[in-house]
C-alpha cells in the first residue's frame, strides 16, 4: 500500500509541477471563459425580462458555465500531458518500473485537481467581484469547490482514457470540439423548463452537462437544493467510474502493446 | 504581367480548394461550427425573441442565421489562414514564392479558396435555417445585398488571417488569427438587437464595426433594409486596411525568404 502511495505522490507531484510550468495549461482555462461569461453576461442580461426566469442578473445565472469550461480544458490537459508521454516513450520507461496502472492514472489526475482547484477559486473571487453572492453562503462555496474539483476529474479520466486509447495528443486534441458540443447543447445559456424549442429541450435533458451546470448553478442562485448538487454529484462520479473503468482496460493493452 | 497574376491566383485559389474538398478534417470544422453555433443559439434561446422591444418579422431562426451566416464568413477565412500558415511550415510557400511571378496573386488566390470554401458552407447552413422556420421577408436584391456582405466579410478576414499567417509562418500562431475575430464577432448584438443591450456590452456594441455589418445583414433578411451604405462602407474599409496588413505580411514573408 505504501509502495502505490509512493508512486501516486511522485507522479502526482510530477503532474503538478508540469502543469505550473506550462502557464498556457493554467492561464488559457481560466481567462478564455471568463472572456465567454463577460460576453455573454451582457449580451443575453435581457433573457431576464423572461417571465419565469431564476435571476435578475445573467452573470449569476451564467458564472456555473466557467466551471465546466475549465473542466474541459482540464481533459485536454490531462490527456495530452499523457500522450505526450506516451508519443515520447516516458510510458514504455515506466513499464520497466514496478509501477502499478492505479499509480499512474491518479497521478495523473492529481494535477488535474490542483488547477481545478485553482480555476475554481478564480471564479468563485470574479464572482464575488462582479457583486454575485453565492446564495448558499460560505459553506456552500466550499460545495461548489468539491463538486468543481469532482467533475474536472471526471472529465480528466475521459482525456486519460482517450490518450491511453489513442495514444495521440492529436487526437485527444480532437475531442475538445465534441465535448464542447455537449456543453453548447445544455441548459448552459437557458433553464431547461423555458426552452422553447422541443427537440433542443429533449436534447437539454437527456443530456448530463445539463445537470452538472444545474448543480453548481443551484449552489450560486438558489442556496440548497438538495435534488440538483445530488445529481451532479452522482452524474460526476459515475462519468469518472465509466471513464476509470475504460482507462484501466486501455492501460493494460497500452502496457502489453509495449 | 495581368495573366501572370490571374494564373498563380487561380492556381493557388484551386488547390486550396482541392485540398479542403480532399480533407474532411479541413472541410468539416468550418461546416460544423457554424452549423452548432445555429443549432444552440436559434433552438436553445428562441424564447428572446418574445422579450418585450423584440420585434422582428423572421423570426429568432432569421436573426440567429444573420449572424451565423457572418461568423461562418469570418471563420472561412480565417481556417484557410491555418492553410497557410501550414504551407509556410511545410515549406511549400517558400517554393511558391520562388515559383510565382506575381506574387500578390498568392494572397488572391487563397482569398479565392476561401471564397469557394466558405460557399460551400453557406450553402449548408442557409438550407438549414430555412429548414429551421426562417422566415425570408426581403426581396431578391436584398438577398444579393445579404450574401454580398457576407463575401465581403469572408475577403476581409481571410485577408487578416493571410497577413499573420506571413508574418508567424506557423500554425501555432491560430489563437493569433482566431481570437480577435471570435471577439470582434461576440461583441456585436449577437443574442438580441442592440437597442436592448444595456451597460458596457451597449456602449462596445455600438463601437464594433461589424454590428453595423450584422444590423444591415438582418434588416435585408427582413426586407427593411437600414444602414446597408454604412455596412458596406465599414465592409470596404475593413478589406483596404486588411489588404495592406497582408500585402505587407507577404513582403515580410519574401524578405524572411
Amino acid at each position: 500500500m505504501n509502495e502505490i502511495a509512493a508512486q501516486i505522490y511522485h507522479l502526482a507531484r510530477r503532474s503538478v509541477v508540469r502543469q505550473a510550468r506550462q502557464p498556457a495549461n493554467v492561464v488559457a482555462p481560466v481567462i478564455f471563459p471568463l472572456g465567454l461569461l463577460a460576453v455573454n453576461s451582457g449580451g443575453l442580461q435581457p433573457a431576464t425580462l423572461i417571465p419565469g426566469f431564476p435571476t435578475d442578473r445573467f452573470v449569476a445565472f451564467a458564472l456555473a458555465i466557467p466551471f465546466l469550461q475549465g473542466a474541459l480544458f482540464a481533459t485536454m490537459n490531462a490527456g495530452t500531458d499523457l500522450a505526450h508521454d506516451i508519443q515520447t516513450g516516458f510510458l514504455n520507461r515506466l513499464s520497466l518500473t514496478p509501477l502499478r496502472g492505479v499509480g499512474l492514472v491518479v497521478g495523473q489526475l492529481a494535477g488535474v485537481s490542483v488547477v481545478a482547484l485553482i480555476q475554481a477559486i478564480v471564479y468563485v473571487a470574479v464572482g464575488y467581484a462582479v457583486g454575485v453572492d453565492p446564495k448558499s453562503g460560505p459553506a456552500g462555496v466550499a460545495v461548489l469547490l468539491m463538486l468543481a474539483v469532482v467533475i474536472a476529474i471526471g472529465f480528466g479520466a475521459v482525456g486519460i482514457f482517450m490518450a491511453l486509447r489513442t495514444g495521440s495528443s492529436e487526437s485527444v486534441q480532437g475531442l475538445f470540439p465534441v465535448l464542447f458540443v455537449f456543453l453548447l447543447i445544455s441548459s448552459m445559456n437557458f433553464p431547461r423548463n423555458l426552452i422553447e424549442a422541443d427537440w433542443f429541450r429533449w436534447l437539454a435533458n437527456v443530456n448530463p452537462v445539463s445537470y452538472l451546470i444545474e448543480g453548481i448553478r443551484s449552489l450560486i442562485i438558489e442556496g440548497w437544493n438538495g435534488e440538483a448538487i445530488g445529481l451532479a454529484f452522482a452524474i460526476s462520479a459515475a462519468l469518472l467510474v465509466v471513464a476509470l473503468g475504460a482507462s484501466a482496460v486501455a492501460l493494460r493493452e497500452r502496457m502489453t502493446r509495449t | 504581367m495581368k495573366g501572370s497574376f490571374r494564373s498563380v491566383a487561380f492556381a493557388v485559389g484551386w488547390r486550396t480548394i482541392h485540398n479542403v474538398l480532399h480533407n474532411p478534417s479541413l472541410l468539416f470544422p468550418g461546416l460544423a461550427f457554424p452549423l452548432l453555433n445555429f443549432a444552440a443559439f436559434a433552438g436553445g434561446l428562441s424564447r428572446l425573441g418574445h422579450i418585450p422591444g423584440f420585434d422582428y418579422a423572421p423570426g429568432y431562426a432569421g436573426f440567429q442565421f444573420c449572424f451565423v451566416l457572418l461568423q461562418s464568413a469570418a471563420f472561412g477565412g480565417v481556417f484557410t489562414g491555418f492553410g497557410i500558415a501550414r504551407d509556410f511550415e511545410y515549406g511549400f510557400s517558400r517554393r511558391l514564392l520562388l515559383a510565382a511571378s506575381r506574387r500578390s496573386g498568392i494572397i488572391a488566390g487563397y482569398a479565392i479558396g476561401a471564397l469557394l470554401r466558405w460557399l460551400i458552407t453557406a450553402a449548408v447552413v442557409t438550407g438549414v435555417a430555412y429548414a429551421a422556420g426562417m422566415k425570408i421577408e426581403g426581396e431578391g436584391i436584398d438577398l444579393v445585398g445579404l450574401f454580398t456582405l457576407a463575401v465581403l466579410m469572408n475577403v476581409a478576414f481571410l485577408l487578416w488571417a493571410s497577413g499573420v499567417a506571413m508574418r508567424f509562418q506557423s500554425v501555432q500562431a491560430g489563437p493569433i488569427m482566431q481570437t480577435p475575430v471570435f471577439l470582434i464577432l461576440f461583441f456585436a448584438p449577437v443574442y438580441v438587437p442592440l437597442d436592448l443591450l444595456r451597460g458596457w456590452i451597449h456602449a462596445v456594441a455600438t463601437a464594433n464595426p461589424v454590428t453595423r455589418l450584422l444590423e444591415a445583414s438582418r434588416s435585408l433578411l427582413a426586407g427593411h433594409p437600414t444602414e446597408v451604405g454604412i455596412a458596406f462602407g465599414v465592409a470596404f474599409g475593413l478589406i483596404a486596411l486588411f489588404s495592406l496588413w497582408a500585402l505587407r505580411g507577404l513582403r515580410r514573408a519574401e524578405a524572411i525568404g
